[in-house]
C-alpha cells in the first residue's frame, strides 16, 4: 500500500496532535478505511502512543478499521426513520446482502452501515448510497436500488 | 471578491450588489437543501440552467440554489420571485413548462401549485399555505433568498450590518446587556440564558478565550441546525463575531457533525469568503479587533453534543465528558474560558442586535422568548422545518401547521427532546411549547425535534429504540449509564418479545431512576426520560405486552401475526410476488393465504396490497 498520502495529510495539519480526528478523517477519505500501517505512521509522526490512536479511531463511529466495499449503503435509523419503517428496510437489506450492519459483502461490492440520523428526517426513511440521498425508502425500493447496482456491475441493462 | 475595510465600504458594497441585482427581472430559486437533494433537486437545477441558456434568458432571470425553506415533504421546491409563486414536487421535465408559462408569459403552472386538500383549491404563494401561515419565520425567512455559497447574497439582505453596529456603536458590556435583556436562552436543549453565559465568560480574567458553535446536532429527528448551517452560514458567523467581541475571544470553532457534508462545505466556503472580504481575520473593518474561525469535523458520536465531550473532541481526544463542577466558561478548550452556543442560538444574535432586545422579548412567553425552529417529522401530513413563536400549543403545530394525521391513523403522541426527552400524549396537546411546560410533563424542549406518532407506533418499541440508541452512544465512562442502560434494554427486549413478567415494570422504573440520579453527564441523567414518560402515559401498552402477550400497534414482531382477509383479497398476487420467503400461496383471482410458519413478518405484503386485505394481529 502506498502511504505517501498519509505523510502529506500529517504535513497539512503541521503534525498537530490536536488535529488527530481531522487527520484520521482525511486518511479515511483517501483510503476508504483506516489501514493499520497508516495508523502506525500517524502515531510515529505525531509522537503519540499507537494505543491512543486506536482509542480515538474506535471511539468515533465514523471511522472504520476494515476495508470497505465498492458501494457504501448507509441506512438512517433515526427516530423519524424508525417510526416510518426504517427497520423493515434494514431487514430487507440484511437479507439481500447477507451481512449485518458494519460488515462488507464477501465480494467487496457492498458495505452496509446504519447511522442514528442523517438529518433528512422529513423524507424518511432515508438511505444514502455512495453519498447520494434517497428518501421515502421501502423494502421494495431498496431491493430495486441494490439490483440496479448489481446489474450495472454485470453489464445488464436495466 | 471585494475587501471591506470600514463600515462605509460595507455599505457601499451592499448598494453595489443591490444595483446589480436590479437587472434581474425574475429570480428562480431552487432549494438545494439535503432534503430536496434526496428528491433530485440537482437535476431540476441543471434543467433550469440549460433551458435559461437556450432561451438566452440568463441576463434577465437569475437562477439561485438556496438553503432549505422548510417544506421538505413537498420537495424539490422552486420559488419564482418577485411574484412569490411556489412550485412543489418539481421534476426536470416540468422545467420547460415553467419557462414558457411562468417566466415568459406570467401564467401559473397549475399542477405544480400546492393544493389545499380541505378547501380544494390551489395556492400560489407560500405565505398562504397552511404549513407556513402560522409560522413566524425570523431565522429561516432568509434561507430561500440566499445562495449560501455567495456572501454577496447575505450582504444584500443586510448581512453583517449587526456586526458593524456591535463593533462600532456598542461596548462589549452593552452587547451582553442587550442579549440578557432579550431573554434569549440556549437553543441546544437546556435553555441556559445566553447573556448570562457570555457575561460569566467575559468576567474570567484569562487573556485567551474561545467561542464554539455546536453544530453536532445528534438528536435523531432534528435537523434545524443543519438547515441553518447549510442555508445561511453567514448568519451563524455573524452571531459568533458579535459574541466573540463581547466576550473578548479571538478564536472560534465550529464543530460540525460528520453526517452533514453540505453543512460542512457551506460553512467552509462562508469562512473563506468572510476572510477574503475582511469580515473575519485581523483588524476587522479597521477596528483593531481580530477574530478567526476554524471548522472541526465530528466523528459520529452522540455524546459529543455535550459541551465537555465536544471540547475533548476538538482537542483531538476521545469524546468523554467530564464532571462539570468547574464550568466550561471558566475552564473549557485547552483549559481556557470557553463560551459554547448552539447554531440556532448564534443565528438569533444578529437579529437581536439589529432589532433590539425589546422587539425580541415581545415574542414568546414570560420565560421563553423569541421563536424556535422545530423539525416536524414522523407520522404527520406536512413534514419539514417550522419556526414558531414560543408558547404556541402542540395542537397548533401538529394540526394547523402539520395538517394532522398522515395515513388515516389517529395521532397518539409526539416525541420531543430526542433521546433525552419524552413522549407527550395527545391528551396534553393544548400544552404551550416552552422550556418549562415541556419539562413539567416529563419531556424537554431539546434541540427541537418533534416526532409525531400515530396508532401504528408501539410505545414499548419506541422506549426500546431510545434505550438501545443511548446504550450504544454511552461513552462508557461512568457505570450507571454504561451498565444501567444495558439492563434497561434487556428488560425492554424481553417485554417486546412477550417474555416480560410482573416484576419487569417495577424493576425498569427503579433502574431508570438510579441511572437518572447517578450518571455523570447529561446523556445519562436524561436517558431515562423516554422510558419514564412512556410508562407514565402509555402503561396499558406495556401491560398488554406482558399480560396478553399482544402488541396493540402491531409492531413487535414476536407478538404479531400477518393474515389475509378472505373477503377483501382480490387475488391479484402482488403479495405472493413480493414475499421474500414465499410464504404466500393462492390461485390467481382467488383469496390468498399466509403460511405463518414461513412468514418472516417483514410487512412487504401489507405495503403492496392495494385492497388493504393484509391484516396484522
Amino acid at each position: 500500500m502506498n502511504l505517501n498520502q498519509v505523510d502529506l495529510i500529517v504535513d497539512k495539519y503541521q503534525e498537530k496532535r490536536t488535529a488527530l480526528i481531522s487527520i484520521l478523517h482525511d486518511v479515511q477519505d483517501r483510503y476508504k478505511y483506516l489501514p493499520d500501517e497508516a495508523l502506525k505512521m500517524v502515531a510515529s509522526r505525531l509522537r503519540m502512543d499507537i494505543n491512543e490512536i486506536y482509542g480515538v479511531a474506535t471511539f468515533y463511529k465514523s471511522f472504520t478499521l476494515t476495508p470497505q466495499g465498492k458501494h457504501s449503503i448507509t441506512l438512517c435509523l433515526g427516530t423519524a426513520c424508525h417510526v416510518r419503517g426504517g427497520p423493515k428496510v434494514l431487514r430487507e437489506l440484511k437479507g439481500l446482502l447477507h451481512i449485518e450492519p458494519g460488515q462488507t459483502t464477501a465480494d467487496r461490492q457492498f458495505s452496509l452501515n446504519v447511522v442514528n440520523c442523517l438529518g433528512v428526517c422529513a423524507v424518511g426513511p432515508v438511505m444514502m448510497v455512495d453519498r447520494k440521498f434517497y428518501g421515502e425508502m421501502t423494502p421494495i425500493r431498496a431491493k430495486k436500488i441494490i439490483e440496479k447496482l448489481n446489474n450495472k456491475r454485470r453489464g445488464v441493462k436495466s | 471578491m471585494r475587501r471591506v475595510n470600514s463600515v462605509k465600504d460595507l455599505e457601499k458594497w451592499k448598494n453595489d450588489i443591490l444595483s446589480k441585482q436590479k437587472h434581474h427581472e425574475m429570480i428562480v430559486s431552487v432549494c438545494g437543501g439535503t432534503g430536496c437533494q434526496a428528491y433530485g433537486c440537482q437535476k431540476v437545477k441543471s434543467a433550469f440552467q440549460k433551458e435559461l441558456t437556450q432561451h438566452a434568458m440568463r441576463e434577465r432571470v437569475a437562477l439561485k440554489v438556496t438553503g432549505c425553506p422548510g417544506f421538505c415533504e413537498k420537495g424539490p421546491l422552486v420559488t419564482i420571485y418577485p411574484q412569490y409563486i411556489f412550485y412543489q414536487k418539481v421534476k426536470p421535465e416540468d422545467v420547460p413548462g415553467i419557462i414558457s408559462e411562468t417566466i415568459q408569459n406570467g401564467r401559473k403552472v397549475e399542477h405544480l401549485l400546492f393544493e389545499d386538500s380541505e378547501a380544494h383549491r390551489k395556492i400560489t404563494s407560500f405565505q398562504e399555505i397552511p404549513f407556513y401561515r402560522s409560522q413566524v419565520r425570523l431565522l429561516l425567512s432568509r434561507n430561500d433568498l440566499i445562495d449560501p455559497t455567495r456572501i454577496e447574497d447575505y450582504i444584500a439582505v443586510g448581512g453583517y450590518q449587526s456586526w458593524a453596529k456591535a463593533l462600532f456603536q456598542m461596548k462589549p458590556t452593552e452587547i451582553i446587556e442587550e442579549i440578557k435583556a432579550s431573554g434569549l436562552r440556549g437553543r441546544g436543549g437546556a435553555g441556559y440564558p445566553t447573556g448570562k453565559k457570555w457575561e460569566d465568560c467575559k468576567n474570567e480574567p484569562s487573556g485567551t478565550k474561545y467561542v464554539i458553535c455546536n453544530c453536532d446536532e445528534g438528536d435523531p429527528g432534528a435537523f434545524m441546525d443543519r438547515a441553518l448551517m447549510e442555508g445561511n452560514p453567514h448568519s451563524v458567523l455573524e452571531g459568533m463575531l458579535i459574541g466573540a467581541y463581547a466576550i473578548g475571544a479571538n478564536e472560534g470553532f465550529i464543530y460540525v457533525r460528520h453526517e452533514y457534508p453540505l453543512a460542512h462545505k457551506n460553512a467552509e466556503i462562508a469562512i473563506q469568503q468572510a476572510r477574503k472580504a475582511g469580515l473575519l481575520g485581523k483588524n476587522i473593518l479597521g477596528s483593531g479587533f481580530d477574530f478567526d474561525v476554524e471548522i472541526t469535523k465530528g466523528g459520529g458520536a452522540f455524546v459529543c453534543g455535550e459541551s465537555t465531550a465536544l471540547i475533548a473532541s476538538i482537542e483531538g481526544r476521545v469524546g468523554e465528558p467530564r464532571s462539570k463542577q468547574i464550568r466550561t466558561v471558566k475552564q473549557g478548550l485547552w483549559g481556557k474560558p470557553t463560551n459554547l452556543n448552539n447554531v440556532e442560538t448564534w443565528a438569533n444574535v444578529p437579529l437581536i442586535i439589529e432589532k433590539g432586545s425589546k422587539w425580541f422579548s415581545s415574542i414568546g412567553t414570560e420565560k421563553s422568548k423569541g421563536t424556535k425552529i422545530f423539525s416536524l417529522v414522523g407520522q404527520v401530513k406536512n413534514t419539514g422545518l417550522v419556526e414558531v413563536p414560543m408558547g404556541i400549543t402542540l395542537k397548533e403545530i401538529i394540526f394547523d401547521i402539520g395538517g394532522g394525521q398522515q395515513n388515516g391513523k389517529r395521532i397518539k403522541a409526539v416525541q420531543t427532546g430526542g433521546p433525552s426527552g419524552g413522549c407527550i400524549p395527545a391528551s396534553l396537546f393544548d400544552l404551550p411549547v416552552d422550556f418549562e411546560s415541556l419539562s413539567q410533563v416529563g419531556s424537554m424542549m431539546g434541540s427541537g425535534g418533534m416526532i409525531v406518532m400515530d396508532e401504528g407506533t408501539c410505545m414499548v418499541d419506541v422506549a426500546k429504540y431510545f434505550v438501545h440508541f443511548l446504550q450504544e452512544e454511552s461513552c462508557g465512562k461512568c457505570l450507571p449509564c454504561r451498565e444501567g442502560l444495558k439492563r434497561m434494554g434487556e428488560i425492554l427486549d424481553n417485554i417486546a418479545e412477550g417474555k416480560g413478567n410482573e416484576e419487569s415494570l417495577s424493576l425498569l422504573e427503579e433502574l431508570a431512576e438510579v441511572v437518572a440520579d447517578t450518571s455523570l453527564c447529561g446523556l445519562g441523567k436524561t436517558a431515562s426520560n423516554p422510558v419514564l414518560s412512556a410508562l407514565r402515559y402509555f402503561k396499558p401498552e406495556f401491560e398488554a405486552h406482558i399480560h396478553q402477550k399482544k402488541c396493540p400497534a402491531g409492531v413487535c414482531t414476536p407478538l404479531i401475526k400477518y393474515s389475509i382477509s378472505e373477503t377483501d383479497c382480490t387475488g391479484c398476487g402482488a403479495c405472493a410476488k413480493i414475499c421474500p420467503t414465499q410464504a404466500i400461496k393462492g390461485e390467481k383471482k382467488q383469496s390468498h393465504l399466509i403460511l405463518a410458519e414461513i412468514c418472516s413478518k417483514c410487512g412487504s405484503c401489507k405495503d403492496v396490497c392495494k385492497a388493504n386485505a393484509v391484516m396484522v394481529q
